[in-house]
């Protein structure tokens, strides 16, 4: 794919060539639409649109104006906040019993695995509107709607799937005669789990706790219908603003968010380079 | 055999591995317990709304029990109208009756009212003979068609709302019958909703296919960078996403703007590309591409080249070779990508709610609108029930033909 | 499944008690109070919400999901445990909540307070308003409005059959995507008296006739669902007419200098007002009612928004707005615009509504 052999024909190097920029194009329509927000979020202008200042490089172009505007909004950094609140709460939660769950479901002896499991990623699967609604009633029937735990319980059945995935994911790879050999060595099951099993599959763990992190940071339909006025995440302090009319704060928001997948992405890519290490796979 | 303690090797293993079975179940059990209780309950709570019909069987307890005796003939006798007056009065003040009468006006328009104010004239009624008072507070009680609706609606579980999510009714005879052609919102919408979902499916394929062939076939340092373009909106935020299309291409937005600047097309000339159907698919194209390329990219990788070389080199034109020969090696991946994009598409609310317009709601927005504007509760359970049987079926097909823990997440 | 899903529940409440229970405690005195978000909220806020929290220190915490006023109630009720302690809702909802017993019925003039010339609250509210349950706190009217920029000068429309005359007045109208008030007006704009609409539209043949009139200018028509953004379409030309909330049109014309006009014929007026939920109406409730529903509070409101107190004796006392506008004029309720007005029958739509939704739904995908 690298270089083109010598006897390639013509035509075979023009649609190698136009297959290359197909591919360029598709790759411009993943990630351009992300990357044309963040300068437009520091439109000095109230517009949705590149100025001629911005065109021009022009410094009175742009400015931080949206920026404040977050900050000077009481409702944005209430929404932050709790959001700081709620995802972090939720990952907890969903890391623990997923890992721990998923421990139990890649030893071969577990039971019933394949209805369990399909139970256990079934919220990644349901329609969230039926998910929400669902939470909406039972919720209320135990007077959860409106509370930090109603929100923070939902978006943890939320996140448990993709814990649930990437842990059992990292532990089909895992060699059960490791945990043999610890305890036959005669290491405690216990010190073969903290000293064997956990730290192979601390990235596993690691990457769906972010995964779980970033569904509940990023959930809006569950936070519509079971949150009160207390619990207004950022999501849905966006999903407010887009609905009743776009601002370039919003542009801001976005920017933020944006800047934060970045960098949860950067941490998840420094933990599969490690996680190949360890395995022994060339990176 | 037996093992050192005495015991018969066979019953030891066996004991041995029981014992494992429960740690294992014990170690899930749990997060299986706490995904029914927040989750699995919850689900089956709201679509068992969509048969559930207690406002008059609770509510009006004598009036049920006395229409069971009628054989919905003419009109019922007078201890029927008895009860009705007993059930308004005991409702009246419980203020409950609102209930049944909104629950009777989703059945007949209009039934709202006949039964408010018959509430509250029968507050003031005290001795019988109630049949000709009845009727002549409202003649709707004087229409055994009302009567043969109570009736219906008296059982604690009802098809009328499954009916009325596939377009049907029951008519004054109490028969089934579809709506006119001209009534009819949900089959639709429900085609539609599948037919968006096999369009986003499609071009997921279409653009998801050669970018994943270049990744597998590229060497690891330059593909894991070329990774990163996928794994990045696939880490964005999806209102985000939906808010960046939004810019881009509403009619004042860049794409537009750009266009006028290169004199494509003129300032009146804007092209509405969002709030329509258009805009949907492309934003849901672009939030769900990774979901196809991830797992088409994870199958290519396990496709050795030399077949495509041999293939070439036993003299097959190249598209041939590629059709016959590599494509069909990648049909797990793209069955696996096209399943779950098309499960994930079917239910999409928020990117459809927010640039959608008229033209590209899907499904889960109607049940989304019942739920929180027209208040129609039971109709939101009923459309819900529907649209959680066909993610069930695809999710079981989905199950049992890749497996749901093969699910790619980079 | 009745009693899976009791038991759940209760397994539910236990773990969320051993959970923790994040969020149970409430400290200070405080109402929340549901409202409609964005200017309305804002300005109840600085007539009464402000003056309350100056005066008595309690915390006033406003939920902008009047929208789903009706909804929220319905589940907190169902469910026994009510968080809000008002809710603003418009009066055919308070009308629903009132018959299905979701919320307080309302002696009106033991809790409210009199006018300053002693009428009882009973006389002075707008007749009719007070319909058990509903406490009236301001009239608004959905209204047609448009860019005069978008039409010769000599050449305006002024009614509302203008709406429907594409040919003497083309381009774009964006309505709101509901049929209340635009099946009225097709109506109106067909020959029918306002007064009349609701007796014609109770007929089979009646709805038809407002279909077939909104027939005529469907392809021209985008539909808006959230009430900021008519006056956003206006201003950026992607319509020349719009219905709209008046008050929204009031604030592009005076905060935002936009040449915008309202055509007051035919304005679909209705009442907005406050419901006490099911076991919220309090001792300390009522103080703040009896406040905040005063004659001056009332008059107060309207310096920020251009609605129209409910109570006849705030009238008077209405002045100048924040930016200096005579606020009179632009109320719905006053001489010269109160031209033509269709009351939005209440009742009516609460019979009614589900089919009409239905079939306006069915009309909207054809």
């Amino acid at each position: 794919m690298a270089a083109l052999p010598p006897y390639t024909s013509t035509l075979e190097r023009v649609w190698h060539y136009t297959y290359l920029a197909i591919c360029g194009l598709i790759f411009l329509f993943l990630i351009g639409p992300i990357l044309v927000i963040i300068p437009l979020s520091f439109n000095a202008e109230p517009y949705f649109t590149f100025t001629h200042a911005m065109l021009t490089f022009d410094p009175a172009g742009y400015s931080l104006r949206w920026y404040h505007n977050i900050l000077s909004h009481p409702a944005w950094i209430q929404s932050i906040k709790n959001s700081f609140i709620i995802g972090p709460a939720a990952t907890v939660l969903a890391t623990v019993l997923g890992t721990l769950a998923a421990l139990g479901l890649s030893r071969p002896q577990m039971p019933f695995r394949g209805v369990i499991m399909s139970i256990l990623i079934s919220p990644m699967i349901v329609p969230l509107i039926i998910s929400a609604a669902g939470m909406f009633f039972f919720y209320s029937s135990v007077d959860l709607t409106q509370t930090y735990m109603g929100v923070i319980l939902a978006h943890t059945a939320l996140g448990i799937p993709f814990v649930v995935i990437t842990v059992t994911a990292t532990l089909s790879g895992f060699d059960h005669s490791l945990t043999r050999a610890s305890a036959s060595l005669g290491a405690s099951p216990s010190h073969t789990f903290f000293k064997v099993i956990l730290p192979l599959v601390t990235p596993g763990v690691i990457s769906g706790a972010l995964f779980a992190f970033i569904t509940s940071f990023d959930e809006v339909v569950v936070v519509i219908f079971l949150s009160g006025v207390k619990q207004r995440t950022l999501p849905l302090e966006m999903w407010a603003g887009i609905r009743e009319q776009i601002s370039p704060t919003i542009l801001a928001v976005a920017t933020i968010l944006v800047a934060m997948s970045v960098l949860l992405l950067t941490v998840l890519e420094l933990l599969r380079r490690r996680n190949e290490r360890l395995r022994g796979i060339r990176a | 055999m037996t093992t050192a303690d005495g015991k018969p090797l066979k019953v030891s293993l066996r004991r041995a591995l029981r014992r494992q079975r429960i740690w294992a179940f014990l170690l899930v059990a749990p997060l299986l317990l706490f995904i029914l209780v927040t989750f699995i309950v919850p689900v089956f709570n709201m679509a068992l709304r969509g048969i559930e019909n207690p406002q008059v069987h609770d509510i009006m307890p004598q009036t049920t029990s006395a229409l069971k005796a009628w054989d919905g003939e003419g009109l019922p006798a007078e201890p029927v109208y008895a009860a009705l007056v007993a059930d308004l009065q005991a409702g009246y003040k419980s203020k409950e009756i609102g209930k049944v009468a909104t629950r009777l006006n989703y059945e007949k328009v209009g039934m709202r009212s006949v039964i408010m104010s018959s509430a509250r004239h029968a507050k003031r009624m005290k001795d019988g003979p109630y049949k000709e008072a009845m009727i002549h507070v409202n003649r709707a009680w004087g229409d055994p068609a009302t009567w043969r609706l109570i009736k219906r609606e008296s059982a604690p579980y009802t098809f009328s709302y499954l009916l009325a999510a596939l377009d049907a009714h029951y008519d004054d005879n109490g028969d089934i019958a579809m709506l006119p052609q001209d009534r009819r919102i949900y089959v639709p919408l429900f085609i539609r909703t599948l037919l968006m979902s096999a369009t986003v499916t499609l071009f997921c394929i279409l653009l998801g296919y050669p970018v994943a062939y270049l990744l597998a076939n590229l060497p690891l340092k330059i593909s894991n960078l070329l990774m990163i373009m996928v794994l990045l909106p696939f880490w964005t935020s999806l209102l985000v996403r939906t808010t960046t299309w939004i810019v881009l291409l509403q009619s004042q937005g860049v794409l537009n703007d750009l266009m006028v600047w290169l004199h494509v097309i003129d300032d009146q000339g804007r092209i509405q590309m969002i709030f329509n159907k258009t805009g949907t698919l492309v934003a849901m194209t672009h939030i769900l591409l990774p979901f196809m390329i991830l797992p088409l990219y994870s199958v290519m990788k396990t496709v050795p080249p030399s077949y495509l070389r041999a293939a070439r080199s036993l003299g097959a034109n190249p598209l041939v070779a590629f059709w016959r020969v590599y494509v069909p090696q990648t049909v797990s991946g793209i069955g696996a990508g096209s399943l779950l994009v098309f499960i994930l598409s079917i239910g999409y609310y928020i990117t459809p709610a927010l640039v959608g317009g008229q033209s590209g709601q899907m499904i889960s927005n109607m049940i989304a609108y019942h739920m929180q504007e027209s208040l129609n509760w039971g109709l939101a359970g009923a459309l819900g029930l529907l649209l959680l049987v066909i993610v069930l079926v695809l999710y079981s097909v989905y199950n049992k033909f890749i497996g749901i823990d093969k699910i790619k997440m980079g | 499944m009745k009693h899976l899903f009791k038991t759940s529940a209760m397994t539910f409440a236990i773990l969320g008690t051993a959970l923790g229970g994040v969020g149970v405690a409430h400290a200070e005195q405080s109402l929340t109070i549901v409202s409609w978000g964005g200017a309305y909220s804002k300005s109840q806020k600085l007539a009464y919400h402000d003056p309350w929290t100056e005066k008595t220190g309690d915390k006033i915490y406003m939920d902008p999901k009047s929208a789903q006023g009706l909804a929220g109630l319905r589940s907190q009720v169902e469910a026994g445990k009510v968080t809000w302690d008002l809710v603003d809702m418009l009066e055919g909802n308070a009308i629903t909540a009132c018959d299905e017993g979701l919320v307080e019925e309302i002696d009106y003039d033991e809790i409210l307070a009199p006018a300053p010339d002693g009428t009882p609250p009973s006389q002075d509210f707008i007749e009719g308003s007070l319909s058990g349950c509903f406490i009236p706190q301001i009239v608004y009217s959905t209204v047609l409005a448009y860019n005069t920029t978008a039409f010769p000068a000599d050449k305006q429309p002024s009614k509302v059959a203008d709406l429907f005359d594409l040919k003497n007045f083309p381009g774009k109208r964006s309505l709101e995507k509901i049929p209340d008030g635009n099946l009225e007006w097709a109506l109106v704009a067909d020959g029918v008296a306002p007064d009349k609409v609701y007796d014609v539209l109770s007929t089979q043949a009646g709805v038809d006739r407002a279909f077939k009139k909104l027939d005529t200018i469907k392809d021209d028509i985008v539909w808006w669902d959230a009430g900021a953004q008519p006056p956003q379409l206006l201003a950026d030309k992607e319509v020349v007419m719009a219905s709209a909330y008046n008050g929204r049109i009031f604030n592009a014309q005076v905060n935002e200098d936009q040449p915008f006009k309202i055509m007051w014929d035919g304005q679909m007026f209705e009442l907005d007002g406050w419901v006490v939920p099911q076991g919220k109406l309090t001792p300390e409730l009522k103080k703040y009612l009896r406040f905040a529903t005063d004659t001056q509070r009332l008059a107060d409101q309207a310096k920020y928004i251009s609605y129209g107190p409910a109570r006849k004796s705030s009238v008077p006392l209405i002045g100048k707005g924040v930016n200096g506008v005579d606020m009179k004029e632009h109320l719905p309720t006053a001489k010269a615009n109160f031209f033509n007005p269709i009351k939005k029958d209440a009742i009516w739509w609460a019979d009614h509504g589900d089919e009409m939704r239905q079939r306006f739904n069915a009309w909207l995908s054809q």
